[in-house]
């Protein structure tokens, strides 16, 4: 995307408004527009290298070397070999360029495969197939179903009844619920007609191209009319025509200067705060290393000053320099020569770090979900660190918690329940997949996949007791589900909820079988009996409401009002001879909604046929009413849905994924706190939080925030805050500001006696997140241990999500798997996917991506938490090693007299870092774990040191740089001690300078090679390899380099000739070696051990354990379903999305029959249930449209199937 | 729900490096090993120590400053600078047999050799023996590059310019007469130096090499005639010359003039008298430099290096120290088995 930047940017002379005839090739190309070939790679063949070059030197890292370079061509400044520099620096160029190589080569591929999309044009009164970059505007193309729109369209005509397209925008604004755009009549009737067509010349003029997704402007003036033209008439590109045989477009915009591609700014780039902390330490390195230079600066001064300006006979000083010019030299030679302080391997070692743990999370076998074929995947390769860290974690409830399928689980008939499966003495059995369900074979319209496991039910249907066939009955007429029916005897339902879908099939398989329906009929087949009934009204749900009726006239003319709704609500309407059933019923509901299930209450009436009448006649004038029509027809509502009887209730499973509680449970233990924020409704949300673990009865309170107004919602706040912390003060602690931190202060967390939850609804969350209430509310959500937040919108998921990351300097998830779920998904420091469920655009804006929630606990438990910790040791480590690396230079400069000589072999210098311990701590960093995942699933509380940030820190990073100036002055002083006026046991002398440099080199590799060893916790054999290999390769190394035969190949370039052998072979240094060794571990070993003992961390204890235990835990133990008896009561199971009955008597949808699906794609479908949930996003829709009005006509299966099949084909419109 | 035999490619394989399953040995600092390694490292460094340090305390060592700025010194007439070849004559005497074979240094003290642009002031291409780069010396020689008259100085730079050019000659004085000690210079420098890294120029004789180049102006003589006694050790492998070129690590330092094993001295140099000439050539008042010679004899270990043997014994004690801290704070802390 970042791409986009560059190239919109070079753009001539703004475009004030566009000009085109329609099949006016000729014409429009005075105008120079852009074609519709676009170009999202950055180079090509011959400018790769001067951009690439020009970008990466950009980096901050990349500069500095590159200043070191021309540093380094001065000879008075030059302390080291250009190559000690230009090595490094190409290595890590060159694996950069590569990357970005193939990046740039898999775009070019992806440009040549868009650009060479085949489409047809009318080309001279013929349809010709030309390549995409060919269409030109003002061109005429054909689209058919299920093709990418090619460019910015003006619709002229389509197959459909009144010009109709429908369109997918998920690549544009994320909403996976099609839309519909209209032709003008006056191009709508050119149909299909190519001569027409052809001669079509109408001409256009319209706005500039821009990036506005929801505008347009502009006119066609065709046939001597002028026609306005709006965005309802324009196809953009990025869409997918659905559901559409073909259309006609006019290309306006192409290529580049399409919406889409205007649109693609730059997306907003990640960062770990580990990666921060980095950048400030980087940031500290340098000006350490200019206060260290300034020191050796100041020394070289006082040298000169004393010593040097003596020291003249042997040693002239050219031109006579003087002290001060002499000191700002060795300034900069230190400069040099320190460099190593920042390491321009860290970047890249980094990098490689973070993609070796993310192909670990794509290659984890126990995050694949085998029913879907989904593995794992790592979308990004550059946060796995921040897994390790996360403290906040926000989840979409369903398909994320929920698999979004409802069963029908219960009922209570007559007051009676039916559905638990019992045993002989009548105590309840556990259901569980061995359990025998009820045969439905005496129903060949029955749906197979529909299971239930009591056979009472059955029976009772087939006993024909009337108060069940009246329930069913129920089910069967009261919906707005729609049948289709493609082969005989094969239905399939499509709900707007899934709650109706699954009672309408539950009615199904009981026998009554919902068949088709028109709009003033339904036909439903009863007991094997087609049977018609006249559909008279539908009054239907609302929110206020919380209930829908239908009047029915039966074939044989009985008129019956038949209303399901919330059981409070329809208590209240019930007729009073229903008291003793209501109460046996409200124990039933009782112990339902204890399940966690979701429940309605049903009712009926008899009408008579009078009082009917009347009620119609009124019904149809109050709709039919200038004024008050809600009010005047909710009034008749309330008049007619009176006096109920009640039937029985429902209860349905909102079926919670695979392990969500225990997930939740291990999570919550691990300290992370879990908000979940849904578009349902609060009942709906607080049911999921008891099932999931999440609320439990167990907890001191459960705040329900609710109020209407800023200043309720205030008082409900504290109120809260007081119960939980008596005395709470009014103001919130601030943690201390961070130094260079420029965001708002962080709000200090708080403690609180016992547990606690929030449950808070979409009004009040509005008036909480305003600006003047965030940190009340931020606090008291803080205070609790699980915060649920009901009816929000996508826009104040990532508010809330961004709340907490203003104020809370913690690290946030967020984890969805809807459309709705992409903006949380985008703001948080992390955002996971739920893929396969409904659709892919939460999964193609996420970082990570699984099939079900629980494989979060995997992600955060054992792969964020290896992941820190692997970091973390490896920059402990890395500092450490180059830290102690560059201080000796800092001690020597005081022995030779600051001239910036260095103390290794230049080659030394150069291979440090890229050959003699990079292997070693890649492994490390690779490899190493403290325990392993059965371990940490035991120990949730292992997760706890990352969110506090305790393996790496600005403390961690002054101890390392503490601990490296100690190795640093054994590494020097011991060796200088042992050889200032030592000789061989040949007798020549052992202080020179090559011998010294070959002695202290060894030492130092010695001592950060067993300082590795210690830190490893892990040793595979692939740690023993690259550590020993490693040293084994500084002594091939040096000896070759050190060799005759390469100095005679090359005289100038080794003058270390000999040194490794004469030096190596002499006790003395092995045993100095040895000696610095010890010296440098001792005290680190001394320190740890007494650490262990005295104040144990965690890690300590479990890896204590698990060294006792030896073996792997035993695995957790499964929890069952805890039963709860509660008081609570679900009144909910309608979608909260206004009902569509009008739909259903306007008959508007019905006009067109079903598609047929495309026979390939039939195997991938969703077709789990019979039903297929529309697309949640529906209910959302941001312009406040009633998106699924045209979305009903939709098959929504197939259009989903398209997506699972499709998405490897789809190009992402970069 | 039944599992299919042959896996789904987008499954992950089943090895144990995917699943971060490897085996691996996890060593964790528990009692049982560390005290016990502390105990065993104390004693081997112990063991070791004392084994350095009696090493050691048998070397003989001798030592004498002749920079001669007390009064009192036998060369504080010769430190005047503008004293030109001046000898004088040191006498000492050694009261036991100094074991051979005997080893003859001589040492400077805060002398620069390790200054960076000391260092890089030379041409490996001349020493080398690069005819090229006699014509043009190498940039870094500055200011020993070209005399006045634009010569070029063959060998260049400061550390050639620089090399010590004090002469000694030992005498045993027996009965009153002086024996010279003879003093063998071969085999002082790297065997690597003077068969590798330095080349005389292959022209015969030597001296044609420098046709049209003039000698480092601290020079008494040109390079080919550094020995005049051994035309086989003249030029760039003049052994004096290769140890010189050898620079030192530390700003005091010792470097090998000769070896004492021939004649009556084989086995070292018995008891008695003796007087060391010494031809005080080098200057090195101007910076407080100090000039001084010693005697030594080497063990196994090289010569005489008392701080390993004594950091052996500290750090070996050291160690026990803290083995019986740790045991005592283990004892009483024990790890924690709770929870």
């Amino acid at each position: 995307m970042s791409s986009f930047g560059l190239h919109c940017a070079r753009k001539k002379e703004p475009e004030l408004e566009r000009k085109l005839r329609a099949n006016d090739r000729q014409y429009n190309l005075s105008f120079k527009y852009a074609t519709n070939a676009i170009k999202t790679s950055k180079y090509n063949f011959f400018t790769f290298l001067p951009l690439n070059l020009f970008e990466q030197f950009q980096r901050i890292a990349n500069a500095y070397f590159l200043f070191l370079l021309v540093l380094q061509v001065i000879p008075e400044i030059s302390s080291l070999s250009w190559f000690t520099t230009v090595v490094p620096l190409a290595l890590v160029l060159s694996v950069t360029a590569a990357k970005d190589a193939t990046d740039d080569i898999n775009r070019h591929r992806s440009d040549n495969h868009v650009n060479n999309r085949k489409v047809q044009v009318l080309i001279d009164g013929k349809l010709r197939s030309e390549k995409w970059m060919d269409v030109q505007v003002g061109d005429i193309i054909k689209l058919e179903n299920n093709q990418f729109v090619t460019a910015d369209l003006l619709l002229l005509s389509s197959s459909e009844p009144l010009n109709l397209v429908y369109i997918e925008t998920a690549e544009l604004d994320g909403e996976t619920n099609l839309k519909v755009r209209q032709a003008l009549p006056a191009t709508g009737d050119l149909g299909d007609d190519v001569s027409k067509l052809a001669g079509f010349n109408g001409e256009v003029l319209c706005e500039a191209p821009n990036n506005r997704l929801d505008r347009f402007a502009g006119t066609l003036a065709y046939a001597g009319q002028k026609y306005a033209l709006d965005n309802e008439k324009i196809l953009l590109r990025g869409c997918t025509l659905r559901n559409t045989e073909w259309c006609f477009g006019l290309v306006l915009f192409g290529g580049p200067e399409t919406k889409l591609m205007q649109n693609c700014g730059k997306s907003t780039f990640k960062r770990t705060s580990v990666d921060r902390l980095m950048n400030v330490l980087v940031l500290c390195i340098f000006g350490f290393l200019a206060l260290m230079c300034s020191i050796l600066a100041m020394g070289n001064y006082c040298w000169e000053l004393g010593e040097g300006s003596a020291f003249t006979l042997f040693l002239p000083r050219q031109n006579g320099h003087r002290a001060a010019f002499s000191s700002f030299l060795t300034f900069w030679s230190y400069v040099i020569i320190l460099n190593t302080v920042v390491p321009i391997s860290l970047y890249v070692s980094v990098e490689f770090i973070r993609l070796g743990n993310s192909f670990y999370i794509d290659w984890d076998r126990d995050m694949y979900h085998s029913r879907s074929d989904t593995p794992a995947q790592a979308r990004t390769t550059t946060l796995n660190e921040e897994l390790g860290q996360i403290k906040y974690v926000f989840s979409d409830k369903t398909g994320t918690l929920t698999q979004n399928i409802m069963t029908f689980n219960k009922c209570s008939i007559n007051g009676k329940t039916y559905g638990d499966v019992l045993d002989r003495t009548g105590q309840r059995l556990e259901v569980n997949a061995h359990t025998e369900t009820v045969d439905f074979s005496f129903n060949p319209l029955a749906d197979p996949r529909f299971t239930f496991h009591d056979h009472a039910l059955v029976e009772a249907v087939k006993l024909e007791i009337p108060e069940v066939h009246a329930f069913f009955r129920l089910l069967t007429l009261c919906h707005t589900v729609m049948a289709e029916e493609k082969k005989e005897g094969q239905l399939s339902y499509q709900a707007q909820s899934p709650d109706e879908g699954a009672l309408v099939t539950a009615a199904r398989n009981f026998g009554f079988v919902f068949r088709s329906r028109t709009p003033d009929s339904v036909s439903v087949v009863e007991m094997g009996r087609q049977r018609t009934y006249r559909l008279l009204a539908i009054l239907d749900f609302n929110n206020v409401r919380k209930r829908m009726s239908v009047i029915v006239r039966s074939p044989e003319g009985k008129l019956s009002l038949y209303c399901k709704g919330a059981d409070t609500i329809i208590y209240e309407r019930l007729h009073r001879s229903c008291g003793k059933l209501m109460d046996v019923t409200t124990e039933h509901l009782n112990e339902f909604a204890g399940e966690g299930l979701r429940t309605l209450a049903l009712a009926y009436k008899d009408l008579d046929e009078d009082f009917f009448l009347g009620w119609q006649r009124r019904h149809h004038e109050a709709s039919v009413a200038p004024h008050h029509r809600e009010a005047k027809l909710e009034q008749l509502y309330e008049e007619i849905e009176s006096d109920l009887l009640l039937l029985g209730a429902t209860a349905i499973e909102d079926k919670l994924q695979d392990g969500v509680p225990q997930t939740i449970e291990q999570l919550s233990k691990a300290d992370i706190k879990i908000w979940v924020l849904t578009g349902d409704k609060q009942e709906t949300a607080e049911n999921i939080g008891y099932s999931c673990n999440l609320l439990s009865e167990e907890m001191n309170d459960v705040f329900v925030i609710g109020g209407n107004s800023p200043e309720d919602v205030r008082r409900e706040l504290r109120n809260a805050r007081e119960c939980m912390k008596p005395g709470a003060a009014e103001d919130c602690a601030f943690l201390p500001a961070t130094t260079l931190g420029k965001s708002a202060r962080a709000i200090a967390d708080e403690a609180v006696n016992g547990d606690f939850g929030l449950v808070i609804n979409g009004h009040s969350l509005a008036h909480a997140l305003d600006g003047s209430m965030e940190r009340d509310f931020l606090r008291t959500a803080c205070m609790c241990k699980a915060v649920i937040c009901c009816r929000v919108t996508p826009l104040q998921k990532a508010q809330v999500v961004q709340l907490v990351k203003t104020y809370k300097r913690a690290v946030t998830l967020a984890i969805g798997d809807g459309a709705n779920d992409v903006s949380m998904i985008k703001v948080a420091h992390i955002g996971v996917g739920i893929s396969g469920q409904e659709g892919t655009q939460a999964v193609l804006s996420s970082d990570y991506s699984f099939a079900q929630f629980r494989f979060l606990q995997r992600l955060l438990l054992v792969h964020g938490r290896w992941s820190y910790l692997r970091m973390c040791k490896f920059l402990r480590y890395f500092f450490y090693k180059n830290f102690t690396f560059t201080f000796v230079h800092f001690w020597y400069a005081f022995f030779c007299g600051f001239s910036a000589q260095t103390v290794y072999d230049e080659l030394f210098i150069t291979l440090y870092n890229l050959v003699y311990t990079a292997l070693p701590v890649l492994g490390m960093s690779l490899f190493d774990q403290d325990v392993n995942d059965a371990w940490s699933f035991q120990h949730p509380r292992l997760y706890v040191p990352g969110q506090l940030n305790l393996y790496f820190s600005k403390m961690a990073f002054f101890k390392c740089a503490l601990h490296s100036c100690y190795s640093s002055l054994v590494l020097f002083f011991i060796p200088y001690a042992a050889v200032a006026q030592a000789a061989r046991a040949d007798g020549r002398d052992l202080a020179d300078h090559q011998s010294f440099a070959v002695l202290t080199q060894t030492c130092l590799l010695f001592a950060v090679t067993l300082q590795l060893g210690l830190e490893m916790s892990y040793w595979t054999a692939v740690n023993g390899l690259f550590v020993v290999g490693s040293l084994l390769m500084y002594f091939v190394v040096t000896f070759t380099m050190y060799s005759n035969g390469l100095f005679l190949v090359l005289p100038s370039a080794f003058p270390f000739i000999g040194t490794a052998r004469n030096t190596l072979s002499q006790p003395n240094v092995w045993l100095t070696i040895g000696l610095t060794s010890i010296l440098c571990i001792l005290p680190v070993v001394t320190y740890r051990f007494l650490l262990i003992l005295l104040r144990p961390t965690i890690n300590d204890k479990v890896m204590f354990k698990a060294r006792q235990a030896k073996a792997s835990p035993p695995p957790l133990p499964r929890r069952t379903r805890i039963r709860r008896t509660s008081s609570r009561r679900s009144g909910y199971a309608f979608s909260h999305a206004q009902g569509y009955g009008d739909l259903v008597t306007s008959g508007r949808f019905l006009r067109r029959p079903a598609q047929p699906r495309p026979s390939a794609l039939a195997h991938a479908g969703r077709a789990a249930s019979a039903f297929s949930p529309l697309g949640r996003s529906a209910g959302y829709s941001p312009t406040g449209r009633a998106q699924y009005v045209k979305a009903r006509e939709v098959e929504v299966t197939s259009l989903q199937m398209y997506r699972t099949v499709g998405d490897d084909a789809r190009e992402p419109p970069r | 729900m039944v599992k299919e035999e042959n896996e789904s490619p987008n499954r992950p394989d089943n090895t144990a490096f995917t699943q971060q399953r490897l085996p691996a040995w996890q060593p964790m600092l528990s009692a049982g090993i560390v005290i016990p390694g502390f105990v065993l490292i104390g004693l081997a460094f112990i063991g070791i120590g004392v084994a350095l340090l009696i090493t050691s305390r048998n070397i003989q060592v001798l030592e004498l400053d002749y920079t001669g700025t007390e009064q009192n010194s036998p060369c504080f007439q010769c430190s005047d600078p503008d004293k030109q070849n001046c000898v004088c004559t040191l006498q000492f005497s050694i009261n036991r047999l100094f074991e051979g074979p005997v080893f003859f240094y001589y040492g400077l003290s805060n002398y620069f050799q390790n200054y960076r642009r000391y260092g890089v002031s030379r041409d490996d291409g001349q020493l080398y023996g690069d005819l090229s780069y006699f014509k043009e010396p190498y940039d870094q020689c500055e200011p020993y590059r070209y005399d006045r008259n634009k010569r070029p100085i063959v060998p260049c730079g400061s550390v050639v310019n620089s090399l010590f050019n004090d002469t000694f000659r030992l005498f045993q004085i027996v009965n009153g007469q002086q024996k010279e000690v003879p003093l063998d210079g071969k085999g002082i420098a790297w065997w690597t130096d003077y068969n590798i890294k330095f080349r005389n120029p292959t022209v015969t004789p030597l001296r044609n090499a420098f046709n049209g180049t003039v000698k480092p102006l601290f020079w008494p003589r040109p390079a080919y005639e550094l020995d005049t006694s051994d035309p086989a050790n003249n030029g760039f492998i003049n052994q004096d010359f290769l140890v010189w070129m050898r620079r030192a690590a530390l700003p005091d330092f010792r470097k090998l003039y000769r070896r004492i094993t021939e004649g009556d001295y084989t086995n070292g140099l018995p008891a008695g008298n003796y007087s060391l000439e010494i031809a005080y050539n080098y200057p090195v008042l101007s910076f407080n430099g100090r000039k001084m010679v010693v005697f030594s004899n080497v063990s196994w270990m090289g010569g005489k290096n008392e701080f390993l043997g004594i950091a052996y014994l500290v750090i070996g004690t050291l160690c026990v120290v803290m083995s019986v801290v740790m045991l005592i704070v283990y004892a009483k802390f024990k790890f924690p088995e709770e929870e």
